[in-house]
């Protein structure tokens, strides 16, 4: 992606799951960087979003649907070495 | 032989291998509904997608003695399902979901729409390793999370709440580098605005 000298706000929001993949140029990390020293409402943006993939990592995965997990287990009874 | 493993994966591995029922448990919670997920996404229906959970799930014990470790348990898990499922997927003759992020229908982000003077107001911001977001924060996650269209919901999912890596995804699904980073930024932007909401 080519950015001109300076990033918009909305460059920021649009950016920011590659800064956080640490997939961006050097050049573009260079400018998100620049930009978060200047403008706090897009360092509350990435704090924002720091939370929010801390707070859905605390969240229980999914459990199996019952019957199916009924059928994993007796296969693996099944193949049991014992 | 499994030095390379995780303390934690080489305890299930052997606990697999030994045929101990609370390592199955152990694998199912981890990662039961992953795969069942992942599975979705190549199949067309729910009873399909539970066949191949079944069908990978043989597999993994027929390979489970030979398992080496070259791969963390999980990388390995979701590849077996993946090829299960893709199998399946080329018998029922549908086509892989991902090409175009099957997700256009979708809204664009709400995020997109802040303009280029506006400042985030930022009430609800908090150091990582401040206050822990309330039970009715967390339901408003979910809630979000159940709302995305599914190539984003399962995206979100594996990476943020399984904690599959950038590359495990991309390979369980098949995505381009691209794709997999744009699912997964439209998923979090939805998530970080529901909560945003939520705290306003
Ligand atoms: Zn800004």
């Amino acid at each position: 992606m080519r950015l001109d000298r300076e990033l918009a706000c909305r460059d920021i929001v649009e950016l920011v799951t590659g800064y956080l993949e640490h997939a961006l140029p050097p050049g573009d990390r260079e400018r998100f960087e620049e930009h978060l020293v200047f403008c706090d409402g897009c360092g509350t943006y990435l704090d924002q979003m720091r939370a929010t993939i801390a707070a859905t990592g605390r969240l229980e995965p999914a459990a199996l649907p019952a019957e199916l997990e009924a059928r994993l287990l007796e296969a693996f009874r099944g193949w049991r070495p014992a | 032989m499994e030095e390379l493993l995780s303390p934690e994966d080489a305890r299930l591995v052997e606990g697999l291998r030994n045929g101990d029922e609370a390592a199955f448990r152990g694998v199912m919670r981890e990662y039961g509904s992953a795969m069942l997920r992942v599975a979705q996404m190549y199949v067309s229906s729910r009873a399909v997608a539970e066949e191949v959970v079944q069908e990978a799930w043989l597999g993994v014990l027929k390979g489970i003695g030979r398992f080496e470790g070259r791969s963390s348990l999980k990388t390995w898990l979701f590849r077996i399902v993946a090829n299960t499922a893709k199998t399946r997927g080329v018998r029922e003759a549908r086509s892989i979901p991902f090409s175009a992020l099957g997700d256009d229908e979708d809204a664009v982000d709400p995020d997109r729409f802040l303009g280029p003077e506006e400042r985030f107001p930022g009430h609800w911001a908090q150091p990582p390793e401040g206050r822990v977001l309330g039970a009715e924060a967390m339901h408003v996650i979910e809630r979000a999370i159940e709302r995305l269209p599914p190539a984003q919901r399962t995206v979100i999912t594996l990476r943020d709440l399984h904690g599959l890596s950038a590359e495990e995804v991309r390979n369980a699904l098949d995505l381009t580098e691209t794709n997999q980073r744009v699912l997964l930024h439209r998923a979090r932007a939805k998530v970080r605005s529901a909560l945003e909401e939520y705290m306003r």
